[in-house]
């Protein structure tokens, strides 16, 4: 029976002690964000996590969503526990008053986002996908289009997917066929079939919003030439009930993996009315709106399961008891001693535990520029823009692929017991493999963070994360309490700079060396931000940890800081060695050998 | 009709109490405090009886230290109308709150209140029924379920071997047991509006009552450790050591 408790103890840590989250209350339009109130907010949201969504994660992944008829019929449970989500008023947590939402800040969004990924991320996509929807429309749909579909979209009655992929258009959404005529009333008419469509047919809600993309008759070729569309389910009469049917239907469901309990559709659409969301020719644009915003959430998902994986781990590791500690017994009285006794043991639970404390931290930062788009002054909104965007590959590739990794170590702290079904660890790694795949995959947020990120402006974009980095090295070389945390992010650091050069040089001789290197790029620069906020955490626990740590948090703070630099940044040297080398062992295998 | 809910804030259920090295009581610094269940139960059952239009207003009273003005927030969160909390950092005894509920009520005039049957921190299980002995009104306590009809409630009770149906005429003091009903989660947007409610803070001074404990709590202490058992290798040896422990 897995168990998680929401590590809340740890989320006000990275929002009130890492950073000045008290500060969030004086940006416009978060007055009401104080820490009082964010405390009751995530307080509530454990308790909700905790008790209806992870109760039915193991029972979802068993018994899958099933399609018959055109239906498809989440499982037991899963409908109620939504409109329990629904009624408490969750999907609205960061969507603007305007349409019925709370207007709450986007960094204590981003932790409950990772409660519900710990909790049951099946069920978290539904919502996930309603919120991007949202996003996508808030920012340009027409005001008449937002007047009728925001509100539902909000309270949750109504859910949202996107609608991108197709069987020929993968990562290259230029490829797309699904096509879209002007009707004389003003709307269009699409036909296409789209797959792997997340949530695009269910039970949950009266009715689905579908943004499709699609080409115009006289649309130019290629990326181009997209367009997005709004196609309901559902026609919605002006004064907001239900009509027709529209005709969009599921043609089936996809047998995957993992996340067995959300619905992954192929979605046909015949001849479906739609409504055009921005200008013609313009859907990309939109679509990275709302791509931008699950990008970061799809990284909270890879965190989110190495926490409840972490927690599921140390659990088992004190109260499996195998051999004895290399040292002699530590727990003479019992037949052997617990696993947590054993160097491999615990270098496993230190890893999960490093990355996901680091990846919380790291994901909360991101969230934290998000909010500043709030800000008065229009050079701190700019920079603060330019800093998430320059982030947004590297928290997506990062964060999943270490709670990939992390998950993958919880199974081994098990063993055996962790490769069967019952004790939920196994699932976890299966959950948590498709994060590293959609959304783009991390292949291709290091390509973006190379391609497109890293030359951009001349590099502006990189100095908005390399700048704060450097002061601080610069700033802390001096205090020796902090040389064990600051020496080796500097040494990381260094190593960062210079394969950004070569990157970077190489790169625009030879696009091939650029890419070729981008996967290992993204975890230097990943590790190396980690690092940074290792170094901070250190630096903030350090004194604390010193008087009044009756509970021992500052003191394992500090002590996880230590276990990061020493034992897991070092990888840097190597991802470092391997980007130098460039790409030529890579590139110059003959294509017919393989 | 307006119903009154006084509710307690205690050690979260949850959390491992532990008891302070001095001996004197149980270590409440940096641990998470939240409404006592049953209080809970209280609060939810109010509501129910609101949305039901059985009841106009619900007002929930607390006692405690200052800290204990987030219950009432709590409370605010689940859907209560008003908040009075009387601060004092003095320890409470279940006849001093009944007494300074008793003032309350005076000003206040609930038709009927409900209570949590204990507090899970002390079990006292004791200021419902001086509450009620105080005020000269008819009580059911340990509700499982509870229904108004006019100035008469009927109150179900779990007591051993089944179930007992009481008819009380209003107003009455009702404490509630864990099966009455299972409270709701606070829904996003009264949170939000909970923070802004205001809360009627008073002092037992303004009730002219004396609230000075009775008791004097001389030590608390854990319970000792459990021994590790042993494991016997017959029945014969099992009735030996049974018998040498004096137990048969």
């Amino acid at each position: 029976m897995a168990s998680y408790k929401a590590p809340l103890r740890d989320m006000r840590f990275v929002l009130f002690e890492l950073m000045d989250g008290e500060d969030i209350a004086t940006l416009p339009g978060y007055e009401e964000a104080t820490r009082d109130l964010i405390d009751s907010i995530l307080e509530e949201a454990a308790r909700f996590c905790e008790e209806v969504l992870l109760p039915l994660n193991r029972s979802g992944d068993e018994e899958g969503c099933v399609f018959e008829n055109g239906v498809v019929r989440t499982p037991k449970g899963f409908p109620e526990a939504y409109k329990a989500f629904c009624e408490a008023g969750w999907p609205g947590i960061t969507a603007s008053p305007e349409f019925g939402g709370q207007g709450l800040p986007k960094v204590v969004n981003g932790l409950i986002e990772e409660m519900i990924c710990s909790s049951n991320l099946s069920f978290g996509l539904y919502p996930g996908l309603s919120h991007g929807a949202y996003v996508a429309l808030e920012s340009h749909g027409s005001k008449e289009l937002k007047d009728k579909y925001l509100p539902k979209l909000v309270d949750g009655i109504w859910s949202g997917t996107m609608c991108l992929t197709e069987p020929q258009c993968g990562t290259d959404l230029g490829l797309c066929r699904t096509k879209a005529v002007p009707a004389e009333d003003g709307s269009y008419r699409i036909t296409g079939t789209k797959i792997f469509i997340s949530a695009g047919e269910h039970d949950l809600t009266d009715n689905i919003i579908h943004l499709v993309l699609a080409r115009l008759p006289d649309a130019p070729k290629g990326i181009k030439g997209i367009s997005l569309f709004l196609v309901p389910k559902f026609l919605v009469h002006d004064d907001n009930d239900l009509g027709a049917r529209n005709s969009v239907s599921c043609g089936s469901i996809e047998h995957k993996m993992g996340i067995k309990a959300s619905a992954t559709c192929v979605m046909n659409f015949d001849e479906a009315v739609g409504w055009l969301v921005g200008e013609p020719h313009k859907g990309m644009r939109a679509m990275f709106t709302m791509m931008n915003t699950e990008r970061l959430a799809v990284g909270l998902q890879g965190l989110g399961i190495a926490e409840v994986s972490y927690q599921g781990a140390v659990a088992y590791a004190r109260e499996r008891l195998q051999g004895r500690s290399l040292t002699g017994a530590k727990y003479p009285e019992k037949p052997a001693d617990p696993i947590i006794v054993h160097p491999d043991i615990r270098r496993m639970l230190l890893t999960q535990r490093a990355y996901a404390e680091g990846c919380r931290a790291l994901g909360a930062w991101v969230a934290r520029h998000l909010d500043l788009h709030h800000h008065p002054d229009a050079t701190m909104r700019q920079q603060a823009e330019e800093f998430v965007s320059l982030m947004t590959p590297v928290v997506k590739a990062l964060l999943t692929d270490l709670g990939s990794e992390a998950a993958n170590l919880g199974v081994q702290v098990f063993g055996g017991h962790g490769y069967i079904r019952e004790h939920g660890m196994e699932q976890y790694v299966r959950d948590a493999r498709i994060a590293q795949i959609y959304e783009g995959t991390n292949g291709v947020q290091a390509l973006d963070l190379v391609g497109r990120k890293m030359p951009a402006d001349m590099g502006r974009l990189l100095r908005r994360f390399f700048h704060p980095v450097s002061n601080y090295i610069e700033e802390k070389a001096s205090q020796a309490a902090l040389t064990e945390f600051v020496d080796p992010l500097g040494k990381a650091f260094t190593r960062l700079q210079q394969a950004t050069i070569k990157v970077a040089q190489a790169g625009l001789r030879n696009p091939d060396e650029a890419g070729a290197a981008a996967t290992e790029y993204l975890r230097l620069f990943g590790l190396t931000a980690l690092a940074y906020l290792w170094a901070r955490m250190a630096e903030v626990s350090l004194p604390k940890a010193e008087r009044d740590d009756v509970q021992g948090f500052y003191a394992a703070k500090v002590a996880t800081a230590r276990f990061f630099m020493q034992r897991l940044l070092p990888q840097t040297g190597a991802l470092f060695s391997s980007i130098m080398a460039g790409s030529k062992s890579t590139m110059a295998f003959d294509e017919a050998a393989f | 009709m307006k119903v009154l809910v006084p509710i307690k804030q205690v050690i979260d259920a949850n959390v491992r109490p532990r008891v302070k090295a001095d001996g004197t009581g149980v270590d409440l610094a940096n641990v998470k405090l939240s409404i006592n269940p049953f209080c809970e139960i209280a609060v939810e059952e109010a509501i129910r009886l609101k949305e039901k239009g059985k009841a106009s207003e619900i007002v929930v009273v607390s006692i405690g230290p200052a800290k204990a003005q987030e219950i009432i927030r709590s409370a605010y969160a689940l859907g209560a109308d008003r908040g009075l909390f009387v601060e004092t950092e003095e320890r409470v005894e279940p006849l001093a709150v009944a007494k300074v509920l008793q003032a309350i009520i005076a000003a206040e005039q609930p038709g009927l209140v409900i209570l949590g049957k204990q507090a899970i921190d002390d079990d006292s299980n004791q200021t419902g029924q001086m509450l009620a002995g105080l005020l000269g009104w008819p009580q059911a306590t340990f509700a499982s379920k509870l229904e108004v009809d006019g100035d008469r409630a009927t109150v179900t009770r779990e007591v051993d071997g089944g179930l007992e149906t009481l008819a009380l005429t209003l107003p009455a003091i009702v404490t509630t047991d864990l099966r009455l009903n299972n409270p709701r989660y606070p829904t996003l947007p009264n949170i939000m509006k909970a923070k802004k409610k205001a809360i009627d803070v008073k002092k037992p001074e303004d009730f002219g009552i004396d609230i000075t404990p009775r008791l004097k709590v001389l030590k608390v202490s854990e319970p000792p450790a459990r021994k590790p058992g042993i494991k016997v290798a017959s029945a014969e040896e099992l009735v030996k050591d049974l018998k040498a422990a004096g137990v048969l």
